[in-house]
């Protein structure tokens, strides 16, 4: 913390220099911010500043001349909100299915309703008041009826009016930053903070980057850029309320920087560092395409992690071996149901086909801390990370549970999909999903229908309490995957996304790395196998390490794949284990991430020198 | 606007037909959007008359607050130049019970 704000300062004190140096320049003021490398890469680009205020609108009059200019905002909010939302239908209807799609074609349908315009147009004309307060008036008037309908179907469309409406609003007041899924040009986001609804919706092709005024290298903006590919900057502070749409900026990912309105000279400066970024980058991803396999023959597995099915293209395209970790939250959010067994099944299978007999491990509903889905009430909570979450919401919402393993077991025998459960806190959670797992597999049987009868079964290890009796666990499963971002959060007691505390978020902690070696030593005695899904596997300092301990699977972001390959690809599983055997008699989280620096360098330059 | 305003009109010399709802949803999600998709295609007025309650065919909002359920009688009126070929259309696609 205390050096960021020393950056800054320099920062500012550049622009000083700056100006005293060149006071003719035309346009903004060069600044140049730091904050945390949350993904690599380095971009150029205009500023889209994502603001999620909401909008209060009092009712406005009008003086009567007006009455033309607020007819003519209408049909412009009107004509724009068509344009986005015939865009967002599009969009899904390619990445997710059309069912989803049809959401947006029914907000489509209902803002241009010819009913609902004329009584806008009407309120507008006859009382003199604004189109966004007109739009307001209207919008109560529906939602009264709506609303006090017996139907729950009806009931949910005053909704979908409410979220049109609102579109609608922005538009005609000119707030343009009201989703990322609008955007329609390159850009680079510049927002408070982004949560996983944010980031589904977003028009992709478009992003360039991202920057946030919270969050660290484990956020989910972080794990979003670096699974896109695009450079992130965070923990800027309250960056996003100085920086206006259309600033021009330049984002350094690898040293965290973030420089607005650049002049000529660092623009150049930039243009050389982003190409050779290119050529860095062109060199990794060849070596992507060969095994993990170390130059004394012991091989591992590189998997990769994804939110869904299309992720698994770039995936492939990284040198990802099957999938680690299937999130598989997208089916339940941005939605506004429970998604059906049959949704579900359909998306499994898609992805298991996809993947043509590579593992997909697919991880079982894990909605509660900051994820919440709008249908499922999860009571207000003093710790939603220590709350009603994940296996727990599922071993008491036997429903949704069951729709779920359903559907995993019918996908099962259209590819190798394994089952994985998150915040397992010890056995007896285990052999209960277990049971239900036997419950369901028993339904299908009845059913004569056709599914995995030996799916594997496997747990995310990320609460202490698990990997200490990692002994006891693995007689029961197949498989542990270490979810090293929830293990440090717990084992450290550290919110990550805390600045005053996330200094203290080590996850090379030796406390971590003994728990981890732990899980390992007691898999391999039991004969089975142990992965890591959290962000520590695709981690350069962690992995020589990991590889040392004797962990048998990495599953990572796509885009880390490759340099987490290459390094593999560097060393002998002797050096590693070397290597790991002297990191865990280190007594600091610094010792240990110096000594895994300083031997990463060593490894890389023998590799340079021919060694 | 008062509320009541949404929900009724009225009319006079139009063609109509009695139509019978009997896809399984109603008109609900789907079904409603192709119906009012299908009618706002024709220029003609077209209206859905249910109980005494009488509404315009090419708003979504309208036709979703008449909460038309499975067996439901309507009736459908319509008037101006493509007021047959509007009328068949519809009547079509309830025939085809939306093709669900």
């Amino acid at each position: 913390m205390v050096r960021r704000s020393r950056e800054i300062f320099a920062g500012e004190l550049e622009i000083k220099i700056f100006c005293l140096l060149n006071r003719t320049r035309v346009g903004g003021i060069t600044v140049i911010y730091s904050g945390i490398a949350g993904s690599e890469g380095i971009t150029a680009g205009k500023a889209y500043v994502f603001r999620k205020h909401q909008t209060e609108i009092d009712a406005v009059s009008v003086a009567s001349a007006a009455i033309h200019t607020e007819l003519d905002k209408l049909s412009e909010g009107i004509a724009l909100s068509r344009t986005q939302l015939v865009r967002l239908k599009e969009k899904v209807e390619k990445e997710l299915d059309e069912s989803k799609a049809q959401i947006f074609e029914a907000h489509r349908m209902m803002l241009e309703d010819p009913e609902f315009i004329d009584a806008v147009k009407n309120e507008i004309s006859s009382n003199s008041i604004s189109a966004a307060s007109a739009v307001k008036k209207v919008t109560e008037d529906y939602l009264a009826i709506f609303e006090q309908m017996e139907d729950d179907y009806m009931r949910e469309r005053a909704a979908d009016i409410k979220d049109v409406s609102s579109r609608l609003t922005r538009n005609i007041l000119g707030i343009s930053a009201w989703d990322l899924f609008s955007i329609s040009s390159p850009v680079i986001i510049v927002a408070h903070d982004l949560t996983p609804s944010d980031t589904a919706m977003m028009n992709k092709e478009f992003v360039l980057g991202f920057t946030t005024d919270v969050g660290g290298r484990t956020s989910h903006t972080a794990i979003m850029a670096r699974s896109l590919g695009i450079p992130a900057v965070l923990g800027l502070g309250n960056l996003s309320e100085k920086i206006k749409d259309g600033d021009d900026l330049i984002i350094d990912g690898i040293e965290g920087k973030l420089i607005v309105n650049p002049d000529e000279r660092q623009k150049e400066h930039y243009d050389k560092k982003i190409e050779q970024f290119k050529t860095h980058r062109k060199k990794l991803a060849e070596t992507a395409l060969f095994p993990a396999e170390t130059l004394d023959g012991k091989r591992v597995e590189i998997f990769c992690n994804i939110g869904m099915p299309n992720d698994i293209q770039s995936g492939a395209a990284n040198g990802a071996e099957g999938v680690g970790l299937f999130r598989t939250e997208f089916l339940y959010m941005n939605n506004h149901a429970l998604p059906s067994e049959e949704e579900q099944y359909e998306q499994y299978r898609k992805s298991a086909e996809l993947l043509q007999g590579k593992p997909l491990i697919i991880r079982t509903l894990d909605i509660g801390g900051d994820k919440k889905l709008p249908y499922l009430p999860i009571p207000e909570e003093m710790n939603p990370f220590l709350g009603w979450r994940a296996i727990r919401i599922c071993l008491e919402r036997r429903d949704i549970f069951r729709s779920q393993l359903r559907a995993i077991l019918r996908a099962g025998i259209h590819g190798n999909i394994q089952i994985m459960f998150p915040m397992i806190s010890g056995i007896g959670e285990v052999r209960e999903a277990k049971k239900v797992i036997e419950e369901v597999k028993e339904e299908l049987r009845q059913e004569h229908a056709a599914f995995n009868e030996t799916i594997p079964v496997g747990i995310m290890v990320e609460i202490p309490s698990a990997a200490i009796t990692a002994d006891a666990i693995a007689k029961e499963v197949d498989f542990f995957s270490i979810g090293t971002n929830d293990l440090c959060q717990y084992a450290l007691a550290v919110d990550r996304m805390n600045p005053k505390v996330s200094g203290l978020y080590q996850p090379l902690h030796p406390g971590i790395l003994r728990l981890i070696k732990n899980v390992i030593d007691a898999s391999h005695k039991n004969g089975k196998i142990t992965g890591m899904c959290g962000e520590l596997a695709g981690t350069e300092e962690a992995c020589v390490i990991l590889l040392g301990l004797g962990l048998d699977e990495f599953s990572m972001s796509a885009t880390s794949i490759p340099v987490i390959k290459d390094i593999i690809r560097s060393v002998t599983f002797k050096q590693a284990q070397e290597i790991a055997t002297h990191a865990l008699e280190l007594e600091t989280p610094e010792e240990v991430l110096e000594y895994s620096r300083s031997k990463l360098n060593e490894i890389r330059r023998d590799l340079v020198s021919g060694g | 606007m008062r509320s009541a305003e949404i929900l009724f009109r009225e009319d006079e010399n139009m063609i109509s037909k009695e139509i019978t709802i009997t896809n399984s949803t109603g008109l609900h999600a789907r079904p409603a959007a192709v119906f009012v998709s299908t009618a706002s295609k024709f220029q003609s007025d077209l209206f859905i008359k249910k109980d005494q309650k009488k509404v315009n065919a090419k708003s979504i909002l309208a036709v979703l607050a008449l909460g038309i359920t499975k067996d439901t009688e309507i009736t459908l009126t319509a008037e101006g130049p493509d007021e047959e070929d509007a009328i068949a259309a519809i009547l079509a696609l309830v025939e085809a019970n939306f093709n669900e």
